[in-house]
């Protein structure tokens, strides 16, 4: 039944009892943990997009000067793909039940996932170094603000990463660690979309 | 019992409260008498609903209390019961509704040849400007506020040189004709509203914005500031006195314009206005409009 | 975004819900302190709630004491007024309100209403609370900061937030800044679980219409708050950046008491929509679970099923959707594009039809009910009175062109106090009095209660009433003093002695029900499993209090709604949601009182 019969159902009604019995308390045919990390990410995406109808909002005004963006961020750009790549790389191992694949392909990606970190600090001390504070002009606070935010993100994620990184090297099997290495794939994916449209957004002034 | 009573007495308490309350809104003073009337019309239509809801549940509770061994009617649901009341619950929405955007679209619509005054909110104080001789605004910057020029009028600007400056005292308006409030602040959010005139609009700033009315009836009302502005919020005031066309004209005249404040100073303000831009350099040309 | 579960045709049923591993608490301190039980959990959200709520009722006697004598208590300045104010109006709406009913009545009422053993993300659900409770302490740190708390108002509108001219503009304000982000992401974690456990781990049988009210209109309530709370989490950080790093998100050019500030090129404007594009599902955040609660608390003590069942939930769905376009009805005269006004007076009309209609079923299903006048019932009924009070109030502020006179008055006060204040904690009140016996197994105290009700209630109605017309007069909210106008009679001055009294008298009631519950806890009648005769499955469980789990080996098994009272066809007036169909005729009364109490009476 989709979700609006299910809403249509007259409830006081008991003809149809035995079938309804044996429906289980499911409302999707999904776990619980994927259905959880989809409503987390629901809710940051609303936080992202507050964030950029807001940018957008202020873009508009005429005394708006864009940040020239440093050529650094097309370097982190690609790192964030690779790491996401060597995410999904890892999923494909734990599918296949390739503990090897899990545990060289986690590793790949965590470690990109630093870099492009280390990348974004980088990016950052040139901008500083060449006077573009945060208080000096609303783009590049919102320049400041957009990428710290999306960082701390990337740094959740890493902490997830770590318990699952934990998990692998302490001999879990690879049926135990599969549904956290697709978390993380997904959740990579994700932090990967939000920082292509936030580049976009800030390239495209 | 005691319960239903209870009820009963709500209900009839609170419109005999309405009726007799010596709070009631002030004499108005503008023309914006149509929005009483929109206030009137949801009172008698929501104020029905209120004694029908109160009345019904104090029969209810009277007439259906526990009685051991009754059992409830089971009817779930009723479809016809359900459709008449949303239809008529969409009606009386409607009979607000209505009349409420058809004023609106009054007060959004300031007719044309109305008069411009310029009221400026700071912390805590009240300031008026008039456009003078030309009858046009001139432009103003927060980045040019000075002690000699405390406006922040642009002085390159020929349309603010006789704009008259009221700084500190009270606003005054002609009878009869209809007047577009500029609302400017330089510091903080500010709202300017005299009740007696029922419209009042925020004062934002970085924004102008503006409402309108045709004062209806001479005298002296409160200007209060309506919007939390500070610690001295509460003391943010002045008054409005709206006369005869031609003690109004008398006032205007006695008062000083921009010109005269700044030669009085003694300064030259266009110097001075340049180097304040030069410093900043990032400062828009004139205050965004209302959007 | 996901497919339901296809049609039983295609779709093979478990034989039974999947067990659950239920985490199980080692030492005295993973049972009561870090607990990942959800009813500890919950107990923990509400005596947190109630306490800082204790703290702004406190706020609220200061602050009518200025308003009601002023010049008599010169400890009241005004930079101690505007704090009062704000830190009353955010504890209440957030950290109590919120945090009660979610939190609390969310944690307790979720899991053993739909049939699960807890929260599906335990240890999750316990970070939620302690990071609550951080919040709630950085928030009481702001008062003992150099300068106070903030005294911006709850709005925190900038620029005045964070500019000298407003307390608490040293550090208060951060602090309320970061209390708020950190509050959002503790209630993340909550609504994450809320949400799953609510979709994803009911028991056989329970299909999302066998739900009670209860967990329809928290379960809305949450999914309003992870989608609303964001845009307040966006609005505090860059607040924030404002503030601490001079940036001028909200910031435009200023020139304040003389000198020229740094910040420019800000919008205020755009911090007003953030806010209210989360505060006013903020009302409904609060308004919803108090909505449902109120209908199961109607029907059981009303023995009837709930009227209209299917109605009342889409009309929980309806409300829920329509009120993330209203937003803007907070801001008619806030200078933002005064055509925005159509738009936001229409949907904001438009949502009192589905309200209206709950009003409705809520009387009718009273009407032809067989009602006992139990404290819940009497807290219900006053509930559907203050509310109906303050919904129709809501009708002339969102009419865009009655909002005009009436904006930033006291009607604006009397009104929200009415609905979002009185309404809920009415239900708040009734709700503790009706789940005290399945939490500890005794009964509260009757003329105790009944005398909390009638002094709340009437006193409140009292209190509130009356600040309406001085909203009409055009007395402005947030005034320190009056001080001389030449529009407002003395005798408003007299009503606002009388409203401050009558406030003292309804908080001292209020430490009356504290103290009902503190004694009933140790020395109440014992209630028996199901005192109220209620058929929802939170009613069945095999312990009094619940245990670790809630239910017993097996999970229940759900046949019909929760509202089955009244059916022709049964032995008693009730029938239990997890009663097989073949047991309607037999003696299966859980009451653990009502046979031996009837034949005690006859």
């Amino acid at each position: 039944m989709n979700l609006l019969q299910q809403l249509m159902e007259k409830p006081w009604l008991t003809e149809d009892n035995t079938v309804v019995e044996l429906r289980d308390g499911r409302t999707f045919a999904l776990s619980r943990e994927k259905l959880g990390l989809r409503v987390f990410l629901v809710v940051v995406m609303v936080v992202f997009s507050l964030m950029m109808a807001a940018y957008i909002e202020r873009k508009v005004f005429s005394d708006w000067h864009s940040v020239p963006l440093p050529w650094l961020l097309w370097l982190n750009t690609v790192i964030l793909v690779f790491s996401s790549l060597a995410m999904h790389r890892a999923w494909i191992s734990a599918r296949r039940t390739e503990i090897d694949g899990v545990r060289v392909w986690l590793y790949a990606g965590g470690f990109f996932a630093l870099v492009f970190l280390i990348g974004q600090l980088l990016a950052w001390w040139e901008l500083v170094a060449s006077g573009y504070y945060a208080a000096v002009d609303p783009a590049n606070a919102f320049f400041f603000m957009l990428t710290a935010l999306h960082g701390v993100h990337l740094i959740g994620g890493l902490v997830a990463w770590w318990r699952t990184m934990a998990k692998v090297t302490r001999g879990c099997g690879v049926v135990l660690v599969r549904i956290s290495v697709e978390l993380c794939t997904v959740y990579w994916h994700f932090l990967l979309l939000i920082w292509l449209a936030l580049f976009a957004l800030m390239l495209f002034t | 019992m005691y319960v239903a009573v209870m009820i009963v007495l709500v209900a009839v308490g609170t419109v005999v409260f309405h009726f007799m309350s010596p709070w009631w809104w002030t004499p108005i003073a503008s023309n914006w008498g149509y929005i009483d009337d929109t206030i009137i019309i949801t009172f008698w239509i929501t104020g029905v609903v209120f004694v029908a809801v109160l009345l019904f549940m104090a029969y209810c509770v009277l007439r259906f209390r526990y009685k051991e061994g009754r059992r409830s009617e089971y009817e779930p649901e009723n479809k016809k019961l359900e459709w008449w009341l949303t239809i008529i619950t969409g009606l009386g929405v409607a009979g607000m509704l209505i009349p409420g955007l058809f004023v609106w679209n009054q007060f959004v619509t300031v007719p044309p040849g109305a008069a411009e005054i310029e009221v400026v909110g700071t912390q805590w104080q009240w300031s008026f400007r008039y456009p003078g001789k030309d009858g046009v605004i001139g432009t103003s910057n927060v980045r040019l506020i000075s002690g000699d020029n405390p406006f922040g009028l642009n002085p390159d600007d020929p349309n603010g040189r006789d704009d008259v400056l009221v700084e500190g005292g009270d606003l005054h308006l002609p009878l009869g004709g209809p007047v577009k409030i500029l609302l400017r602040s330089i510091d903080v959010l500010h709202n300017f509203t005299v009740p007696q005139f029922r419209a009042k609009m925020d004062m934002v700033p970085g924004m102008i914005t503006y409402f309108w009315l045709t004062p209806t009836r001479t005298g002296t009302f409160d200007i209060l500031c309506f919007e939390l502005c500070g610690t001295g919020h509460y003391t943010m005031r002045a008054s409005v006195v709206v006369e005869e066309k031609n003690a109004f004209d008398a006032w205007l005249g006695e008062q000083e314009t921009f010109a005269q404040t700044m030669a009085r100073a003694g300064s030259d303000p266009g110097r001075k206005a340049s180097l304040v831009l030069n410093e900043t350099g990032n400062v828009a040309a004139k205050d965004r409009q209302a959007q | 975004m996901v497919d339901a579960v296809q049609d039983q045709d295609d779709f093979v049923p478990p034989a039974e819900v999947a067990e659950m591993e239920l985490y199980h608490p080692k030492s005295w301190l993973t049972k009561y302190v870090f607990s990942q039980d959800a009813k500890v959990i919950a107990i923990q959200y509400s005596f947190t709630a109630i306490a800082i709520g204790l703290v702004a009722l406190v706020l609220s006697w200061m602050m009518r004491l200025q308003l009601g004598f002023p010049e008599t208590f010169s400890f009241i300045e005004a930079e101690d007024y505007y704090q009062f104010i704000t830190m009353h109006g955010m504890i209440m709406v957030i950290y109590l309100l919120t945090a009660l009913f979610l939190g609390g009545f969310g944690n307790y009422l979720i899991p053993l209403m739909v049939g699960a053993r807890d929260m599906v993300f335990p240890y999750v659900n316990m970070l939620s609370y302690w990071i609550y409770l951080a919040a709630v302490l950085v928030l009481l740190a702001s008062f003992f900061v150099p300068g106070g708390p903030t005294g911006a108002g709850w709005t925190l509108y900038p620029p005045q937030a964070i500019l000298p001219g407003t307390p608490g503009s040293e550090g208060g304000i951060v602090l309320m800044l970061v209390s708020l982000a950190l509050f959002i992401v503790g209630f993340t974690m909550g609504g994450l679980n809320y949400v799953v456990t609510v979709l994803q781990a009911r028991t056989r049988g329970m299909t999302l219409m066998r739900l009670p009210l209860t967990i329809w209109g928290i379960f809305m309530a949450t999914v309003l708050a992870l989608l609303a709370f964001p845009a307040l989490f966006v609005g505090a950080v860059m607040m924030t950046f404002d503030s601490l790093l001079g940036t001028s998100f909200f910031m435009p050019a200023i020139s304040q008491f003389g000198e020229q500030l740094k910040y420019g090129g800000g919008s205020p404007i755009l911090f007003q929509h953030l806010f209210w594009f989360f505060g006013h599902p903020e009302v409904y955040i609060v308004a919803l679970p108090a909505f449902g609660i109120v209908s199961d608390l109607i029907s059981v003590h009303a023995r009837r099923h709930i009227f209209g069942y299917r109605l009342m939930v889409w009309a929980i769905v309806i409300i829920g959707a329509l009120s993330f376009i209203v937003w803007a009805h907070h801001m008619y005269v806030s200078g933002m594009n005064p055509y925005f006004g159509f738009f936001f007076a229409t949907t904001t009309l438009i949502i009192a039809i589905p309200t209206a209609i709950k009003v409705y079923n809520w009387v009718l299903t009273l009407w032809r009910g067989n009602i006992q006048l139990t404290v819940p019932m009497l807290f219900a009924i006053g509930f559907i009175v203050t509310f109906v009070n303050g919904g129709i109030t809501g009708l002339f502020l969102g009419n865009v062109v009655v909002d005009v006179p009436l904006s930033d008055t006291m009607f604006v006060v009397a009104h929200f106090h009415m609905v979002m204040g009185v309404a809920p904690i009415m239900v708040v009140f009734g709700a503790i009095y009706h789940w005290f016996p399945k939490m500890t197994g005794r009964l509260m105290n009757v003329p105790m209660g009944q005398f909390h009700f009638w002094v709340t209630f009437v006193g409140a109605y009292a209190i509130f009433l009356p600040l309406h017309y001085l909203g009409f007069l055009g007395v402005p909210r947030r005034y320190y003093a009056m001080l001389d106008t030449g529009f407002i009679p003395e005798s408003a001055q007299d009503l606002n002695a009388f409203v401050t009294v009558v406030v003292l008298i309804v908080g001292a009631a209020q430490m009356l029900f504290l103290y009902n519950i503190a004694v009933s806890m140790i020395k109440g009648k014992k209630s028996g499993p199901n005192p109220w005769r209620a058929t929802s499955l939170e009613w069945q469980t095999p312990q009094t209090p619940p245990g670790h789990g809630n239910f017993g080996p097996t999970l229940p098994v759900v046949y019909r709604w929760a509202y089955a009272y009244g059916l022709p066809d049964a032995t008693e007036d009730y029938v239990p949601q997890n009663l097989a169909p073949d047991q309607l005729m037999s003696d299966y009364d859980n009451s653990g009182l009502s046979h031996s109490a009837a034949q005690a009476a006859e």
